[in-house]
């Protein structure tokens, strides 16, 4: 197992890397709450309530994300709404080529997903194999009524035909650049930057996450 | 990680606490499922090349290589060419042609897995050799101990019996002491292997010395059928001395488990009231066997193989 040499262990925290100086703030942590505020009455909007309701992030960044969407519809519908964790790892179509990489939480709430609404949320939306990689992954868990996808950022430059139902903000990127998503749990700040690619991690094996590309 | 999994003693920390988180995940990810497989390994195939007598390992492997989708061949000496007079390396380069990924082996012959390691180009899995190495099972137990005691790191652990003809005994003080655990072997002088200073653990003849400061007790099986000679006068002497009983059990202290890699001689290493009490982590051991192989098969096999090599770089996105 070559590419498990480095990846000694779940990446909770993984800094970001590359040349802060050179990356461009393009959310603060005012935008970003806000745009999750947004979402989070769309959801509620379109979902017609709360009722059924299941969200879910992908990790690592996508989890805070979830919490924080669920806590705020579990505020404005005064209920607590189920949220939970699900990794993709296991069901990724790149581990061949990149190697195996350690497997992150998945946490499903115990109401389970049958007959439910599913909001997965990830941190930014790229090629979109992440995406295939949690639907294949919640098909094996049960049968949702719906699911729909809520991301932070879309950066475009889709591999696959999948969009997201909510989106914080569009952000067109060259395939040079790479998108950072700060937050506070483990980043200690809320932002999102972009800046060059790093080219040292866009070759290592812990690359696909929606940070990088 | 290395390429193949041939002894505990290859496995650095990292490399031990990442097959430990990855089976812990495996847990979670496939608890309360009803479809309790995962994608990952489709079109690998596994070999379980098993010149020796198992049950719960080959099974396990199994189970294991099953649930992440691998193609599973079952190979026994018995019923094969071997009964006909083929060698170990003519069985091995068979299974080699026909694709074989991974090759899980159980022989008689200790290190006969290392040999097999330089003629096959897919991973070698040690499922046990001889009276040398069983690596995984040193990995299930102290995946175990963790689960039961919430960590290994510290703890005190003390490996009972027959340690000269035992492979779990070796496999587990090689893995445990890399995780910084405080080992005591506790044995008969005539069950103990020469050059046991060269183990990183301590050596005790007293068992009711060991018991009041051990978290964790592991107790192996008298292995009668590799004895050819007096190892102890008798049974039933072997037993009050170095065996578990209920007055023993009591002697532990309050959060003490009690482990056996199986299969049991009851009444002779471990009595029957302390295998079915609640401390016994017997049938959980089996249980985490599955959960640890699935780690070691998908940390071994997920990534790129030889046979992927045709894909190359150009196509990596």
């Amino acid at each position: 197992m070559p590419a498990a040499r480095d990846r000694s262990g779940p990446e909770h925290a993984r800094p970001v890397t590359g040349d802060p100086a050179s990356a461009r703030t393009v959310l603060d942590a005012a935008d970003l709450s806000r745009a999750l505020t947004r979402i989070s009455h769309e959801i509620v909007e379109r979902n017609h309530g709360a009722g059924d309701l299941v969200v879910l992030g992908i990790p690592t960044r996508g989890v805070p994300l979830a919490r924080r969407i669920a806590g705020q519809i579990g505020g404005i519908e005064d209920r607590p709404v189920p949220v939970g964790a699900l990794d993709t790892t296991m069901y990724r179509d790149d581990l061949r080529l990149r190697g195996v990489r350690a497997l992150e939480l998945t946490e499903i709430p115990p109401t389970g997903i049958d007959g439910k609404t599913v909001v997965l949320v990830d941190d930014v939306l790229f090629s979109g194999r992440t995406i295939r990689a949690a639907l294949e992954a919640l098909n094996d868990l049960g049968r949702p009524k719906a699911v729909r996808l809520a991301v932070l950022v879309d950066r475009g430059h889709r591999e696959l035909p999948i969009r997201a139902d909510y989106v914080g903000k569009n952000l067109p990127t060259s395939l040079t650049e790479a998108v950072h998503v700060q937050l506070a749990e483990y980043d200690g700040t809320d932002a999102v930057l972009v800046g060059p690619a790093d080219l040292g991690r866009a070759a290592s094996a812990g690359a696909a996450d929606g940070t990088a590309r | 990680m290395n390429r193949h999994l041939l002894s505990s003693g290859d496995l650095s920390r990292d490399d031990a606490i990442l097959v430990l988180d990855t089976a812990a995940e495996m847990d979670t990810t496939l608890a309360g499922r009803s479809i309790k497989k995962l994608p990952t390994l489709r079109g690998r195939t596994v070999v379980n090349l098993f010149f020796e007598d198992s049950t719960r390992t080959r099974t396990s492997f199994e189970v294991a290589a099953k649930r992440l989708s691998a193609d599973v061949i079952n190979f026994a000496a018995k019923g094969s060419s071997v009964s006909k007079g083929e060698s170990l390396k003519d069985t091995a380069l068979t299974l080699e042609a026909m694709g074989a990924d991974a090759v899980v082996v159980r022989h008689g012959a200790s290190g006969a897995p290392h040999r097999l390691a330089h003629w096959i180009r897919g991973s070698v899995i040690n499922a046990g050799d001889g009276t040398h190495e069983h690596p995984t099972q040193a990995l299930l137990d102290a995946y175990t101990m963790r689960k039961r005691l919430g960590h290994v790191d510290g703890l005190s652990v003390a490996v009972v019996g027959d340690v000269l003809h035992s492979r779990v005994a070796r496999s587990n003080v090689l893995l445990l002491a890399t995780l910084g655990a405080d080992v005591t072997v506790v044995a008969p002088p005539t069950l103990l292997p020469v050059g046991m200073s060269s183990w990183p653990c301590q050596v005790s003849y007293d068992l009711d010395a060991v018991l009041p400061k051990a978290d964790a007790v592991m107790m192996l099986r008298v292995q009668n059928e590799r004895m050819n000679g007096g190892f102890f006068p008798t049974i039933r002497e072997y037993s009050r001395r170095y065996g578990l009983d209920a007055r023993r059990m009591a002697a532990l202290p309050e959060r003490s488990i009690v482990m056996h890699p199986g299969p049991m001689n009851r009444g002779v290493e471990i009595a029957a009231e302390v295998a079915d009490s609640v401390r016994s982590t017997i049938v959980e051991q089996v249980a985490n066997g599955v959960s640890v192989r699935m780690a070691v098969l998908y940390l071994l096999l997920g990534g790129p193989t030889d046979s992927d090599a045709s894909l190359g770089e150009g196509e990596a996105r």
